[in-house]
């Protein structure tokens, strides 16, 4: 099943006035229903531009986009519905936490949605839940929280929706490497127990190696490269060459090879190089150690 | 070296906190230092930035900057001048909505004469690059941008030491290696002393100097090198490692001989390098 | 998109009027102002359109501006125009049940209109050619005197450059957090005016604690970069007049002095 497809998407900005800009140039590809896709490209790039039309908000200027098989525009008046099926979860989310409660907050969606008030509390709980909120927080006001948890009430306002695709814009940024490490680790849970699409824009390519099974290239208004991270990172000098970079431990084996190593060139992960390395060192197995 | 920074012994509570924010952390730092902070958040590294240029004044213990006492309050301008502070969001600093006028806003406040102020505008402006956009309005730039405006805007009071407060959380890299470069530039040329608060390890491991701190106490107070071969500690404490310090890490685990002091990518491929040819050498 | 409005309308230049200091083209903006009300005959008033125009070509400002900054008072004027016309007694152009417009009224009308345009236009050239932070500098040191009577000259001055600063800012954010609260399915485009109003809650609330906060922070850094008010500041743009300004001044003297000269030669429409 493809849970995304976009045919020929493209965008323009201020259209006929001297401003115009192209933000999304063509874009066709299609995302399986299930994957996790890391989306990389510079501020500007016009990757921002392009997740924004996979929930309808922003119109294509040309091109269609469709989910789970259903084309997005064939009915503008229909549009909320796929607002639903596709959450997107912006920067710095908490900026966007108003209700009086963090229960409240995280209802919002599934309230819009029109759902009965036990599935409503049901998905809130779910949701806070995913995110780690305990239960004692819910009936807190969001502005007294620390930032990492408003964070988190925010994430879960979206997922409350129960969206099939999930797309989150930098979910970590300006977070601590701990408050970082605890957000990707629950999205990584969710992505596996909801077997959900999900869509990661991150400036880490660590983190993107991480996590994602398929890397989606955006660089200058182009959709440069859509492929598994092996496909994708191999092509470091590109990547460099668009100020992209590749994982740090890519960079390290890239070297390596370079001076005549006969290393594996699909190291992307601290854990894939230490396997790789024990393999040439002669200590196989030494994985589980 | 003459201390520029001489905490002893600093205690701060925030009100309405049970839990002392800053529970006795003595620094000093030698004037040409570029020292990063590290911890994760609630660690007191903010509030410890904060005691430098009496944002915050100390409840215990005593803050000297410059020679100044930071409690001292009929010395208040003159610390400042001393002490220039870089926030995180470089929106919420920018004051004036013409890039040299934001940069002079200090410099106006001092009663510098005009003339002076235009010099000093203009070379801080080229200081950190950014000179031709001198007439740019602020939302007209990027956030690396910005924050280099920031930065110009307090380089120009002449500061013998500026505090940057995770100046780059909220840039994408290319804004981060800006903001990076220019501090790095105005260390090491101007011999500008440098207190970098950040949460991005490649950052802390470019310092001289690296101060961890953790629940309101110094944890270390080292060089990069030292600091970063406390792999499992720094981790304990939420902090992190760059992946070329945590591949040798993995691999000493595992009993491989390696140094410990590894911190870049060139450290790194040397070692492995040596490793792997070793290990040719035996094996022919 | 909000964030393309800009505000102020000020287009940069290198034109004798835009070279002006900003304090004058302000004085000459309030002669300019009581000369057009000062006049009451069509003499007075052609000189007015006259040196208006003259300005427009000296500064290369297009006059299609004026047309558009005109646009949104047109109910205004049109509706003034015909009161005008139809309350005015004299002799009647026409007469239809009890409506009367008379030529009296009709004149009376025109007048009207060629001052209110002229109003705008005028004005309208300030704001084009003189940067808003300008503007704020010639309002705080044209009042300058004024901080003797306890004025907060300075503080109001500093206000208005804020504002100025954080217009651009919060549109964006506007704008972010409108995309947000859509994103979780909030309905802004349908529903009674009452449903319209609670949708803006989402949005509003954010807005504020955002601003806040954003405040918070400015302040915090404007303390840090030694802000302790108007007392002892200095500026780095030092305003002077130069000879243009005094010709500048001395145009507009002059046009007023005419205005008068014209009230005195030729009859009041009034």
């Amino acid at each position: 099943m493809i849970a995304v497809k976009t045919e020929k998407l493209r965008h323009v900005y201020s259209p006929q006035t001297p401003f115009e800009k192209v933000a999304v140039d063509d874009f066709s590809l299609e995302i399986e229903e299930g994957e996790f896709v890391g989306v990389i490209g510079h501020t500007g790039s016009g990757k921002s531009t392009f997740i924004q039309h996979l929930n309808g908000l922003m119109k294509p200027t040309s091109g269609k986009v469709f989910i789970h098989g259903r084309d997005m525009w064939a009915d503008p008046k229909k549009i909320r519905e796929f607002r639903f099926m596709v959450g997107l979860v912006f920067q710095y989310p908490e900026y966007q936490l108003f209700e009086e409660t963090v229960e409240k907050d995280i209802a919002f969606g599934p309230t819009n949605m029109g759902l009965s008030a036990a599935e409503i509390s049901d998905r809130v709980r779910t949701a806070a839940e995913f995110v780690g909120l305990a239960p004692e927080v819910m009936q807190k006001s969001p502005f007294e929280l620390s930032g990492g948890q408003k964070r988190r009430v925010a994430i879960a306002g979206v997922l409350a929706m129960q969206p099939k695709v999930l797309i989150l814009d930098e979910p970590t940024a300006g977070l601590d490497p701990k408050g970082r490490e605890q957000i990707f680790s629950q999205i990584s849970e969710y992505h596996k127990k909801t077997s959900s699409t999900v869509l990661l824009v991150s400036h880490s390519m660590e983190d993107v190696a991480r996590h994602a099974k398929k890397v989606l290239v955006v660089n200058d208004s182009k959709l440069f490269a859509f492929g598994t991270v092996n496909e994708v990172f191999a092509r470091t000098e590109e990547l460099t060459a668009m100020g992209l970079s590749v994982p740090q431990v890519t960079k390290i084996f890239t070297e390596l090879k370079r001076r005549g190593f006969d290393v594996a060139d699909n190291i992307f992960t601290v854990e894939q190089a230490k396997t790789e390395l024990l393999r040439l060192l002669g200590k196989a197995g030494g994985n589980n150690a | 070296m003459e201390n520029i920074i001489n905490a002893q012994q600093l205690v701060f509570a925030y009100s309405g906190e049970k839990e002392a924010a800053l529970k006795g952390v003595s620094v000093s730092v030698s004037k040409g230092e570029m020292v990063a902070v590290l911890g994760h958040n609630g660690s007191g590294k903010s509030t410890f930035a904060k005691h430098l240029n009496a944002i915050l004044l100390p409840s215990g213990g005593v803050c000297y900057v410059g020679g100044i006492n930071t409690a001292d309050e009929d010395k208040l301008l003159d610390l400042r001048r001393t002490a220039g502070m870089v926030f995180q969001n470089p929106d919420n600093q920018i004051v004036a909505t013409i890039v040299e006028e934001d940069v002079a806003f200090g410099l106006e406040n001092l009663g510098i004469p005009p003339e002076e102020i235009r010099e000093r505008v203009d070379s801080a402006l080229k200081d950190v690059g950014m000179y031709k956009f001198r007439l740019h309005a602020p939302h007209q730039l990027s956030g690396g941008q910005k924050q280099r405006i920031a930065i110009a805007g307090i380089i120009a009071m002449r500061p013998q030491l500026i505090i940057l407060d995770e100046p780059t959380a909220m840039l994408d890299p290319r804004g981060r290696a800006e903001v990076i470069e220019t501090i790095t530039r105005l260390n090491r040329e101007l011999g500008m002393t440098v207190i970098l608060i950040t949460h991005y390890m490649d950052e802390a491991a470019a310092c001289d100097r690296i101060i961890v701190m953790d629940d309101g106490r110094l944890l270390i107070d080292d060089t990069p090198k030292k600091v970063f071969s406390n792999v499992a500690l720094l981790k304990r404490v939420g902090l992190d490692v760059p992946q070329a310090t945590e591949i040798v890490y993995e691999l000493k685990k595992c009993g491989i001989d390696l140094p410990d002091d590894i911190i870049t990518d060139e450290e790194c491929v040397e070692a492995l390098a040596s490793l792997l040819s070793k290990k040719g050498e035996v094996q022919a | 998109m909000l964030k393309d409005i800009t505000i102020g309308q000020y287009f940069p230049g290198e034109s004798a009027i835009h070279r002006l200091d900003p304090r004058m083209k302000l004085i000459m903006t309030t002669i300019y102002i009581v000369a057009l009300f000062v006049a009451n005959n069509v003499g007075g008033l052609l000189v007015c359109v006259a040196i208006g125009l003259a300005g427009y070509l000296i500064s290369g400002i297009s006059l299609s501006m004026v047309k558009k900054s005109l646009k949104p008072i047109m109910p205004i004027i049109i509706f003034t125009a015909v009161l005008n016309m139809i309350f005015v007694d004299g002799k009647p152009i026409f007469e239809f049940w009890i409506i009367k417009a008379t030529y009296e009224g009709l004149q009376l009308a025109v007048l009207m209109v060629i001052r209110i345009v002229c109003l705008i236009a005028g004005s309208s050239l300030l704001t084009y050619t003189t940067s808003p932070i300008a503007l704020t500098d010639a309002v705080e040191r044209l009042f300058d005197p004024l901080k003797k009577f306890n004025m907060p000259v300075h503080e109001l001055a500093m206000m208005m450059t804020i504002a100025l600063r954080f217009i651009p800012t919060l549109i964006e954010e506007t704008d972010k957090i409108m995309s947000a609260q859509k994103a979780r399915g909030a309905d802004m485009e349908s529903g009674t005016i009452i449903d319209r109003a609670r949708a803006l809650i989402p949005i509003l609330i954010p807005l504020f604690v955002s601003s806040f906060r954003r405040a918070d922070e400015l302040a915090l850094a404007m303390e840090c970069r030694c802000y302790h008010g108007g007392e002892g500041r200095t500026r780095m743009k030092q305003l002077k007049y130069t000879g243009n300004d005094f010709v500048a001044l001395a145009v507009l003297v002059m046009v007023l002095a005419l205005v008068i000269a014209m009230n005195l030669i030729l009859p009041s429409m009034y």
